[in-house]
């Protein structure tokens, strides 16, 4: 097993005075991998990712994202990594183009390359006729669709994807996995947080955080036949039900 | 008698620019336990606002509890309880602070309907000095429960409880409905997790603000007019993009574990025509079955047929 690391985390923690928010957790995490990143309210998985992204300095243990030292090379895990989150929403009164230009100058893409990869996105999303609409007026569904776009636009090699198909319906929902999927065989690497446990069964390896550990790390299939239950909603209710902390 | 009615109700927003509730009807029986399940957009906010007198409907009539939305708002007002999406609770007061101050703007105190909330508030009590902003999300929920039910409202609305809530919470959020139903309260509830649409005993599908159908969920279910057939093979996204692409397929979508699958003609050895396109593409480890739909097979059907 040579495989690419892209993210390697070795009891890395995060405590807020006496409390472990995140206690001691490890896993790898591979290039091209599709990876759940699962657990309940107040389980610690935004306090991990705010590590992993290089927004939050761990208290002890090792991680390295990209290759860089969550310590160390805060700056440049930020050049390599993209970030989608449900409340995320691309800038509403600019509309599709200037929202990628700006997006991508922020992230460093030359002026030329970025002209030549927004025309070529905006034709792979269809949206030829509502390039210059403003993002604001977009359904919720395209919305998403393209601050997934836009955070993978600098082709990083990893991108975290914080729920990003909450509350969207349910033929969108599955639009955006088809997206997912092909920016993973492309080789970028995925890295995402759901509640819908469906989507727990697209990825290749899921890990379920309880109470700030690493509770559970394997593949859906092997995970089910671990607990003896035929869906991973019964895996993750197995897992969870016994969390003492919960928060937001 | 019923206990929520909407009668042709229309609403716009941005001048007439927004459709948001496009011409929706449906009656809500009392004691019944009901969902209107729907994405972001589908109208269901703008329906609850309609119902709890905060929002005037452009056209047709609605009615809760047998009050009238326009002529009897100061009734609805004040035998409704109203969750709404956003936690509207005040963050600076304590958990005892907030029910007492919802207990007294309604005239009544928390002693005297206590019993009615007992079971849920007991698993904040613990909490009960701690500002509500303070919190755990869980927790909140529970507490936004309890100020929705301390002056016993004859109907429940309760707009998307359970967003963002993890599987456990929601679990428990709904025990805690159906014991609530038990009492006689009417829930009217929103959602747009389609696995909770099993739990309610009938439900609306709503989708860019107009009803798909209204129906006990196993009804809905019963309406399905497609053979389903589960599909895997080692290669789940490329077994999805070979049957999408096969001209026998009428539609495959992921759905957990397996790809959902129906076929453009009725065919009785279904599950052999699959296999072979399976085969045909150089699968391995290839498994079809014939297996019944979900709520969300018939949302998915029903929005296609609406576009």
């Amino acid at each position: 097993m040579d495989e690419e690391k892209v993210i390697t985390c070795k009891a890395l923690s995060k405590k807020f005075g006496d409390f472990y928010a995140v206690n001691e957790i490890t896993f790898d995490v591979n290039k091209g991998e599709i990876f759940g990143f699962l657990g309940a309210n107040g389980a610690g998985k935004t306090t991990a990712m705010r590590m992993l992204c290089g927004l939050s300095f761990p208290s002890s243990g090792e991680a390295t994202v990209a290759g860089f030292d969550v310590y160390k090379q805060q700056e440049s895990i930020k050049k390599n990594i993209g970030y989608m989150s449900q409340k995320f929403s691309l800038y509403e009164n600019l509309n599709i183009l200037e929202n990628i230009e700006f997006f991508g100058g922020v992230y460093g893409v030359e002026r030329k390359e970025i002209k030549e990869r927004s025309a070529l996105l905006i034709q792979s999303l269809g949206l030829e006729k509502e390039a210059k609409k403003m993002v604001g007026e977009l359904p919720l569904g395209w919305k998403q669709k393209l601050a997934f776009s836009v955070a993978i636009f600098h082709r990083p090699k990893i991108v975290f994807l914080d729920e990003p198909t909450g509350g969207v319906d349910p033929v969108t929902r599955r639009q955006f996995w088809d997206m997912i999927y092909e920016a993973a065989a492309t080789g970028i690497t995925i890295f995402v947080t759901t509640h819908y446990m469906d989507e727990a069964e697209y990825c290749n390896r899921i890990s379920i955080m309880v109470d700030g550990k690493v509770e559970a790390l394997d593949s859906p299939a092997n995970l089910k036949s671990q607990f003896s239950v035929h869906s991973m909603d019964d895996v993750f209710y197995q897992l969870a039900r016994g969390a003492s902390r919960s928060a937001d | 008698m019923n206990a929520v009615t909407l009668q042709n109700i229309s609403k716009t927003y941005d001048k007439g620019k927004v459709l948001a509730v496009d011409d929706i009807s449906f009656e809500v029986k009392e004691g019944e336990l009901f969902g209107l399940i729907g994405p972001d957009g589908a109208g269901k906010t703008s329906i609850f606002r309609i119902l709890t007198t905060l929002l005037l409907a452009d056209k047709g009539e609605a009615s809760v509890a047998g009050f009238d939305v326009i002529k009897d708002y100061q009734s609805i007002r004040n035998n409704v309880g109203y969750m709404p999406g956003k936690f509207s609770l005040y963050q600076d007061l304590t958990v005892v602070e907030n029910l007492s101050f919802f207990a007294t703007v309604f005239g009544t105190t928390i002693e005297a309907n206590y019993e009615l909330i007992k079971d849920i508030y007991d698993q904040i009590k613990p909490f009960s000095n701690r500002r509500a902003g303070k919190l755990s999300g869980g927790m909140k929920q529970k507490l936004a429960l309890c100020c929705a039910l301390i002056h016993k409202p004859l109907v429940l609305l309760l707009d998307e409880p359970t967003t963002g809530v993890d599987v456990v919470s929601r679990k428990e959020f709904w025990e805690m409905l159906k014991t609530l139903k038990k009492k006689g309260i009417t829930i009217l509830v929103s959602t747009p997790y389609m696995d909770e649409a099993n739990l309610c005993e009938r439900i609306a599908l709503l989708q860019k603000g107009k009803i798909m159908s209204v129906d006990t969920p196993e009804n809905i279910i019963k309406a399905f007019p497609y053979m389903l057939y589960g599909a895997k093979s080692d290669h789940i996204y490329k077994l999805l993009n070979d049957l999408r692409t096969a001209k026998q397929v009428e539609s495959c979508y992921a759905f957990g574990e397996f790809l959902h699958v129906t076929l453009k003609e009725k065919q009785d050895d279904g599950k052999e025509i699959l296999r072979v396109i399976a085969e045909q593409n150089g699968h391995s480890n290839i498994w079809i079955e014939e297996i019944k739909p979900g709520i969300e097979d018939s949302f998915i059907l029903l929005s296609a047929e609406q576009d």
